[in-house]
């Protein structure tokens, strides 16, 4: 065959060696490019999105950054897309923004069990401080009379002024109520 | 003969005091936050403390990478907020350069460009555009706009030789004149 012949001359050794050399050269630097390409393909709208809605906007006042219109937004979008095609993870990015813009641009709180355990943790113990307060108050002690009280009891009735902020009956108003009762009790005594 | 009617159960008296005083403490939030909203700005006279403004390449003061506003004691600062977003600030860029020019070489008086909430690509874009060469750097974390409770930007900030706070603009100067009128007096 002549191409047989041709393969097991010299030449053409030398020849397929350097095609095959050359081919091996080709598919190395084709995959090469290959992978460059895919290390550098830019991320797509929802891979950015993703990351933006779990920020805010720092200028807008309640507004994710997946949906802010303004033109500060649109730049922060631009990062979380270069920081993406850096290679650089979600969470990467995140501490990027909250370095930057503060805590604030995160829509939840960075440290979860300490954001929503305080706050509980003081409502209980503010509850339960007003219901302690709340049952004192609505079930007050009967105290018995105190010595000045037992002391005002054992002077004489005229001297006894009468207590009209506490409220507390005083010994000269029980013995004209007293009086009062007995008076009725004998008139209508009588009248029978 | 009817059957008399069951004692009412209301609900137990520790979940309503829960709501209340889940209700007051909302209440007590908003209160605080409404209050911290309306304050304003600081205002002249206050005394300005330390913070730190770490300074883009490029626009450092003196070789140093972050300046300290207490280093700056003696000289009259003005603090400009901006943003590379922020269409009004770009009508008063040429203006503030312009003074920054003609104030540096007294060595009496410094600008700090702040630059807020922005990027610091688009950020560079804006200092080359309008020519800005004072010190600029970024607002990290909003901490010094938050410190001085700027309501936007544009916003200039005049401190005097005492750290004193003497004059805030809100909003962008239209000519050079509006300020000197702001530092002239301050130099005295």
């Amino acid at each position: 065959m002549k191409l047989l012949r041709i393969t097991n001359s010299p030449n053409a050794s030398l020849r397929d060696k350097l095609l095959f050399a050359g081919f091996i050269a080709f598919t190395l630097t084709f995959t090469l490019h290959l992978t460059t390409f895919a290390q550098g393909t830019p991320p797509t709208d929802d891979e950015v999105n993703k990351i933006a809605k779990q920020l805010y906007c720092p200028v807008c006042e309640s507004t994710p950054l997946d949906v802010c219109p303004t033109e500060a937004c649109r730049q922060w979008r631009d990062v979380i897309r270069t920081m993406l095609s850096e290679g650089r993870s979600e969470a990467e990015i995140k501490q990027h923004f909250v370095e930057q813009y503060g805590v604030r641009v995160l829509n939840e709180p960075p440290n979860r069990l300490v954001s929503y355990l305080v706050p509980g943790i003081a409502i209980l113990l503010g509850a339960f401080t007003l219901l302690r307060g709340f049952q004192a108050w609505k079930k007050p002690g009967v105290k018995g009379p105190t010595s000045i009280q037992k002391e005002r009891v054992a002077k004489s009735p005229s001297e006894e002024p009468s207590d009209v902020l506490t409220g507390e009956a005083q010994p000269a108003q029980d013995q004209y109520i007293a009086r009062m009762e007995e008076e009725l009790r004998k008139r209508n005594e009588s009248s029978h | 003969m009817t059957a008399s009617p069951a004692p009412r159960r209301g609900v137990p008296i520790w979940i309503q005091i829960t709501v209340w005083a889940f209700l007051v403490g909302l209440l007590a939030i908003v209160g605080v936050g409404l209050n911290r909203a309306q304050q304003g700005t600081v205002q002249p006279g206050h005394s300005i403390d330390e913070f730190t403004l770490p300074l883009f390449s490029g626009y450092e003061l003196d070789g140093k990478t972050e300046v300290k506003i207490t280093d700056l004691r003696g000289k009259v600062i003005v603090i400009n907020f901006w943003a590379s977003w922020c269409k009004p600030c770009e009508q008063e860029a040429a203006e503030l350069q312009a003074a920054w020019e003609e104030y540096a070489p007294t060595g009496q008086v410094i600008f700090l460009g702040v630059d807020y909430v922005d990027t610091e690509p688009e950020a560079r874009v804006y200092l080359k555009k309008f020519g800005i060469d004072f010190p600029n750097g970024p607002d990290l974390a909003t901490r010094i706009s938050q410190y001085f409770r700027i309501a936007g930007v544009p916003e200039t900030y005049f401190v005097d030789k005492d750290g004193i706070l003497q004059y805030v603009r809100i909003g962008p100067f239209t000519s050079i004149d509006q300020i000197r009128e702001q530092i002239d007096p301050l130099l005295k």
